[in-house]
């Protein structure tokens, strides 16, 4: 058994942790919390979408749990937040949410970097999908907004991280 | 473990594309109306119910990071705030001057005032009204005013502007009442030239907004430019109120009066405020008249009887 399929394996036996509607909503909302943070200027722009990344490791690990039907209802909310246009988070999550359950399986034989490459695609078309309603709608697209698609892909690994040890605690404390 | 978990595999493939596909049509759906049409504002209200609580949270690590900013003043945070003191001190009482200055001039305004004004000025008191209806009889100069009888006006009472006369109240109702203009047709004014006093009566020519200064023989000391001002002499009109002015001044000897044309000074035709004058004290009723149009009543009585 070469050490790639073990890694796999294992990380298939992390990932199918039990884990708590609890435990997902909370990090919805601290996610939505974290958007609406007064981010202002650049910052705004390196902003991560830390609502899409929540969402799309949830899709990927749990999808029948989270799937499109709730990213699009989160993406709802987020049009309410940010005061765009109805649909349009919505419309880009739904994407990413589809996106995240047709690569679930795939997405656990890769290791964490490999993984980050395929977000990093899956988070590109989400952001590519926004920016083009904007276009639409408005006639213009501000280039430095997929700066956040690239922060938003760093994010990934330590949330990948973060939120595996804050499973496998449960799981110790149980 | 997930009970769910056995139905994984139903959960995925077609399942997921099928639900892409109504998600994904339901938002251009729902972009598409809220970007042409704006229906959605409701639903966007109701919603942010929801979300208002978690944007309220968001702006709390901003005013805690502002408070700890306030409550930790370094030394050059006071350097500067000693200056900005300093300075508004120095504004203080710069303003503190000024404002007495201002309040000085102020009752030095008032008294002048005071001097200025006409006495017989001060003895009326007037009440402000707004139009409330035009006349739509292009042949009646009258304007409708929002009070009547429910603030005690009464017939007869003048009506002007902060320039001149106006009209005078021809007929009040409950809450209403009709205000005939100077320019009404026949509506007679005794005035006085200005400039000289000589006494005259002008009368509204009803089809323009124009006055005309009738039976003045034509050797009569009218110009043009003169300011005509109520006389006050039937009692009605009180005195010294700017009325007309005399804008054509025609002399043809084949006619014993001169042809007069006045323009009225007030904003007849313009305002929207007007003023209602308070009743003139009455005066002493002209005995002689008095007891000639009593006779001719009581003729026109036993007539009837006859």
């Amino acid at each position: 058994m070469s050490a790639q399929v073990k890694a796999a394996i294992q990380a298939r036996s992390e990932i199918q942790l039990p884990v708590s509607n609890t435990f997902i909503l909370t990090s919805v909302l601290a996610a939505l919390f974290l958007n609406g943070l007064p981010w202002e200027g650049i910052w705004l722009m390196l902003r991560p979408d830390f609502v899409a990344v929540v969402l799309l490791y949830w899709c990927m690990h749990k999808p029948w749990r989270l799937g499109v039907g709730i990213s699009w209802s989160v993406g709802i909310i987020a049009d309410v937040a940010d005061a765009s246009l109805f649909g349009q988070h919505a419309l880009a999550y739904t994407l990413l949410a589809f996106g995240g359950v047709v690569l679930n399986n795939r997405m656990q034989m890769f290791n964490l970097r490999q993984q980050t490459i395929q977000v990093f695609g899956i988070l590109a078309l989400t952001y590519a999908v926004y920016a083009l309603v904007h276009w639409q709608v408005n006639g213009y697209v501000v280039w430095l907004y997929f700066l956040g698609c690239l922060t938003s892909t760093l994010l990934w690994p330590p949330l990948c991280i973060m939120f595996q040890a804050m499973r496998q605690k449960r799981v110790d404390r149980e | 473990m997930d009970s769910t978990q056995s139905f994984r595999f139903f959960n995925r493939g077609p399942s997921s594309v099928v639900r892409l596909v109504f998600f994904a049509a339901l938002s251009l759906l729902l972009l598409f109306v809220d970007a042409r049409y704006r229906y959605l504002e409701s639903t966007r209200s109701a919603l942010s119910i929801l979300v208002t609580p978690i944007q309220r949270l968001a702006t709390v690590p901003g005013a805690l990071w502002q408070m700890a900013g306030d409550l930790y003043i370094t030394q050059s945070r006071q350097h500067s705030l000693i200056a900005e003191n300093d300075e508004l001190n120095r504004r203080h009482q710069l303003d503190a001057a000024q404002l007495l200055q201002y309040q000085t001039m102020q009752s030095e305004n008032q008294q002048l005032r005071n001097l200025a004004a006409l006495p017989l000025r001060n003895e009326f008191t007037a009440q402000l009204v707004e139009i409330t209806y035009a006349e739509r009889d292009v042949f009646k100069r009258r304007v409708l005013v929002n009070k009547g009888e429910n603030t005690s006006i009464r017939i007869g009472q003048v009506v002007m502007d902060d320039i001149g006369i106006v009209g005078q109240v021809t007929r009040v109702y409950p809450w209403l009442s009709e205000v005939t203009l100077i320019t009404e047709k026949d509506h007679a004014v005794p005035v006085q030239v200005l400039r000289n006093g000589t006494r005259a009566i002008v009368f509204g020519a009803g089809d323009t907004s124009q006055l005309s200064l009738r039976y003045m023989p034509v050797s009569s000391d009218v110009q043009i430019d003169d300011i005509l001002v109520t006389s006050g002499i039937d009692g009605i009109y009180p005195p010294g109120i700017p009325v007309a002015k005399v804008i054509t001044v025609e002399r043809d000897p084949a006619y014993p009066f001169a042809h007069i044309v006045c323009l009225p000074l007030a904003g007849v035709d313009k305002n929207r405020h007007l003023l209602i004058l308070s009743e003139m004290p009455k005066l002493p009723e002209r005995p002689l008249e008095q007891s000639a149009s009593g006779d001719a009543e009581k003729r026109a009585k036993t007539r009837r009887k006859n």
